[in-house]
Order: C-alpha cells, then sequence, then structure tokens
C-alpha cells in the first residue's frame, strides 16, 4: 500500500470507525440511521460555525500578545487576579465545551498557570453568563445558585490540586501538547 | 445571536489587525488554519459520534429514563447520561424542566443538567489530544465530583 495513504488512514482511523458504524446503523435500523445522519449534520454545521471565528482569535492572540504579558496577568506568580480573570473569561465565553479547549491552550502556551486555566475551563462549562439567564427561568433562582456555587467551587478546589497530583514532568508535557496545537 | 456577536469581534480584530500589520494577521491565519488541519482527525469521528449517540439517546428516551428513575439509581442513571450525551443547554434546560412538572425529582435533573455541562465523554479524545490524557481525567473527574456534591446538597434542601 502506499505509504501516503498508509498514514493517511492510520491518522484518519477513529474518523473511519465511526462512519462504519454510521453506516451500519444506517443499514441495520434505517429510522434511527436517518435521525443520527441528521443529527452527525447538523453537529458538523455547528462545529464550523464555531470554531473558526475561535481558531483565527487564538491566532491573533498568538502573534499580538507576548508571553511576558501573559505571564504577568495569569502566569504562575499572577496571584488573584490570574483567578479572576479565568473567572471573567470563562463567564464571558459563549459556544460548546470542546470550543473552549484551542482558547485553553493558546494560554497554556503563553505560560498560563495550568490552574487556572484548569478553572478557566470549569467556569466555561458551567457559569458561561447567557447560560446562567437561562437556567434561572427554567429552574429557579435556588438551583441555579446552588448549582454555580457548588461547582465553581470543587472546580476551584480540583485545579488547585491538579499541580499537585502532576510531576514536574508530566505538568510540563501538558504545557507541550498545548502549544503543539496552536502552531 | 452569540456566533453573531464571536463573529463580529473577531472580524472587527482582524481588520485592525491588518491595519497594524499584514504580516502579522497572515500569520494568525495560518496558525488558526493549522490548528483546525491537526484538530480535524479528531474532530470528525466527534462529530459522528455525537449523532450516534443522540440518536440513540433522544430526548424522548431521556425522558423515558429519567422521568420513571428516582432515589439513587435515578441520580447514577442522571449522571451516566449527562456525562455521555451532548446537547447545547437550550435544548437540555427546556428538557429538565417539563420532566420537573411531570414529576422527576430535582436531585436526578441536578445530575443530569450538572454533568452534561461539565463532563465531557464524548470530546474526551479531543482534550486528551490538547491536554493529555492525566490531565484530561483529572478535570472530568473533577467535574463528575462537582456533579455529586451538587446533588447531594439539591437533595438535603429538599427543592
Amino acid at each position: 500500500m502506499n505509504q501516503n495513504l498508509r498514514g493517511l488512514i492510520k491518522k484518519y482511523k477513529w474518523a473511519l470507525l465511526t462512519a462504519i458504524i454510521l453506516t451500519i446503523i444506517n443499514i441495520a435500523m434505517p429510522t434511527i440511521g436517518a435521525n443520527a445522519n441528521k443529527l452527525t449534520l447538523s453537529n458538523f454545521l455547528t462545529m464550523l460555525g464555531v470554531l473558526p471565528p475561535i481558531l483565527l482569535l487564538i491566532g491573533l492572540l498568538d502573534v499580538w500578545v507576548p508571553k511576558e504579558i501573559m505571564i504577568k496577568y495569569m502566569g504562575e506568580h499572577s496571584g488573584i487576579k490570574g483567578l479572576g480573570i479565568a473567572l471573567i473569561l470563562g463567564s464571558f465565553a459563549a459556544g460548546p465545551l470542546y470550543a473552549a479547549f484551542p482558547v485553553a491552550a493558546i494560554l497554556l502556551k503563553k505560560r498560563a498557570r495550568l490552574s487556572y486555566v484548569m478553572f478557566f475551563l470549569g467556569v466555561w462549562s458551567t457559569a458561561k453568563l447567557p447560560m446562567v439567564m437561562f437556567e434561572y427561568t427554567s429552574f429557579g433562582g435556588l438551583f441555579t445558585f446552588l448549582h454555580i456555587t457548588t461547582n465553581l467551587t470543587v472546580f476551584l478546589i480540583g485545579a488547585l490540586l491538579i499541580e499537585k497530583m502532576l510531576t514536574a514532568e508530566s505538568k510540563e508535557a501538558v504545557y507541550q501538547s498545548a502549544s503543539a496545537l496552536s502552531e | 445571536m452569540t456566533t453573531l456577536i464571536i463573529y463580529s469581534t473577531v472580524t472587527l480584530l482582524v481588520i485592525i489587525s491588518f491595519i497594524k500589520s499584514p504580516q502579522k494577521t497572515k500569520k494568525a491565519f495560518k496558525i488558526g488554519f493549522n490548528s483546525f488541519k491537526k484538530l480535524l482527525p479528531t474532530l470528525i469521528p466527534m462529530m459522528i459520534g455525537i449523532g450516534i449517540v443522540l440518536s440513540l439517546l433522544s430526548p424522548d428516551t431521556i425522558s423515558a429514563i429519567l422521568g420513571e428513575k428516582s432515589g439513587l439509581l435515578g441520580v447514577i442513571i442522571g449522571l451516566g447520561i449527562g456525562s455521555v450525551a451532548f446537547m447545547p443547554s437550550f435544548v437540555a434546560f427546556p428538557l429538565g424542566a417539563n420532566l420537573l412538572t411531570h414529576g422527576a425529582g430535582y436531585p436526578q435533573i441536578a445530575a443530569f443538567i450538572s454533568s452534561l455541562m461539565a463532563v465531557g465523554f464524548m470530546s474526551l479524545g479531543l482534550e486528551i489530544q490538547y491536554f493529555g490524557k492525566k490531565a484530561a481525567l483529572i478535570r472530568n473527574l473533577t467535574a463528575l465530583t462537582a456533579s455529586l456534591v451538587f446533588v447531594i446538597v439539591i437533595w438535603r434542601v429538599h427543592l
């Protein structure tokens, strides 16, 4: 087999596998299959709507924001300021959680503290402001208040603990893999 | 609406960036496009996987499962479905609110909603690609713990 083709197949093995599963579902259970096709298509459309501007934004961040600035505001010794910025960035976000990963990665590439970046991901997942409003109208004030306060507290503890749980090498590996994807 | 805000903000930033330095702007585009290329092998199976899971786990199925189940088992099922399913909040919140009016318990709905938002089983592949296995797993376990703590608190206040 052609070397290039083999590389391509290896790279896209999961894509191929899921596509095969989808095909089998379409053959075996046509009604569910049709629904799965529709949902898959709409997922792709959402992703193509959300990701390009965010990836472009991280490109702009990369070329315009110097590392020193990020270290000063979100770095190892930025203290409560870094935590506050993580909170603000996360709550003014929009989009599914996977859209937060590229943003988190560029923060790491610019040497923001790992704990703050993990906290940022937690805030993005749970306490995006537009969603908080919507949650309030759907489930009421007490539910929403307890949801946000308990989750953010645990996220904060988890974010601070993650640095204790990872060795210096695996922490560095996180920085490296995040940086490699934003170049 | 939010998409519109994101697009206009980014367009504005691109224009400012281009006026200041066309070269840097070109580089920014290249960085964005490159990371998209690198993500594609993970994004494609993720999108198909979510499509498959949601076709099996439709809002109707979720209602049927979560509506009847109560107690600890209901909470565990809620956490399980929430972790695996993937749907935007504007679908999930009305679904949860509707279940509550039809007699589902608050702790079970809390388990579902909280884990749905914070735990991402379907996006774990992408998360691992970005942050490595350990960090991705720790973040998701933290999110699961957070959901559990929320459930316990909701259970105690008897909403």
